[in-house]
């Protein structure tokens, strides 16, 4: 019971949060929310029993991420002027996919047989740091999204600097 | 338990938010922001379907790990084509940058 009003409180903050990111018209505010629908997820995944994503999505969305974007608007600001609509002209037509889209998929995951979930029968932690470094597991992978994070960071620097 | 089924349609509706957020807004920082919604609804639903069917498996955990590393780096490639964008052109809405435009 308890966990269903959790849910409940999560999934407002994330949906409310999510629905003020894209409607609100000054792009400072639309980061703050932003924010504040990362830690609803955040609080999701604690629901989940998923305790190394609720603290990865605190660390590297609503730290790293939330900061990078805060940045990119300060940088940019002064561009978007506050009386100008913030969406272009097929606004509606988003919209109506938006809500098709929707409908389709909650008519799927309804048909979805009830599933129960088993308890947890190790540390999720250990597992998980285990499959990282495994040669069975996934480290090559692994060595690889660093090698891509590399890249992209590099290539970032790259782009935005002053010639 | 909370069913499978209401994270699967909160992760739904999330992503169907961030949808609408990146094909209509004008600002290319919001777009951005747009497709980060979309992939944490994608993590939602991953973390979500590993709790409740693979719990005993760590696959579930290992993908969406991954789409955290992919998020991460490409918000930053992002971010700096964006203001190397505005260095040029001196502008974010998406319907000025028409460079490519015959």
């Amino acid at each position: 019971m308890t966990q269903q009003i959790l849910f409940f409180v999560f999934g407002a903050i994330v949906l409310g949060a999510g629905v003020a990111v894209v409607t609100v018209r000054n792009i400072f505010h639309a980061a703050l929310w932003l924010l504040l629908a990362f830690f609803g997820v955040a609080g999701l995944y604690v629901l989940l029993e998923a305790p190394f994503f609720a603290a990865v999505q605190l660390f590297v969305y609503m730290g790293a991420i939330g900061v990078l974007i805060i940045f990119a608007v300060m940088l940019t600001q002064g561009i978007m002027k506050e009386k100008q609509l913030p969406f272009n002209e097929q606004w509606w037509m988003a919209g109506l996919m938006a809500v098709l889209l929707l409908a389709v998929m909650v008519y799927v995951i309804r048909q979805l047989p009830a599933v129960t979930p088993q308890a947890l029968q190790w540390d999720s932690i250990d597992l998980l740091g285990m499959a990282f470094v495994h040669p069975q597991g996934f480290v090559l992978p692994f060595e690889l999204a660093s090698v891509l994070l590399v890249a992209a960071l590099l290539g970032a620097v790259t782009i935005a600097r002053e010639r | 338990m909370v069913p499978l089924q209401w994270y699967l349609i909160l992760a739904a509706a999330l992503f169907c938010v961030g949808l609408y957020g990146l094909l209509a807004r004008r600002n290319a920082i919001a777009v951005l922001m747009s497709i980060e919604l979309m992939l944490n609804a994608v993590s939602v639903n991953l973390i979500a379907f590993w709790r409740y069917t693979e719990s005993n498996t760590v696959t579930g955990q290992v993908f969406a790990a991954f789409v955290y590393v992919v998020a991460a780096a490409e918000v930053a490639v992002g971010l700096a084509i964006i203001i190397a964008i505005w260095r040029t052109k001196n502008t974010v809405v998406l319907e000025e940058i028409d460079l490519l435009k015959g």
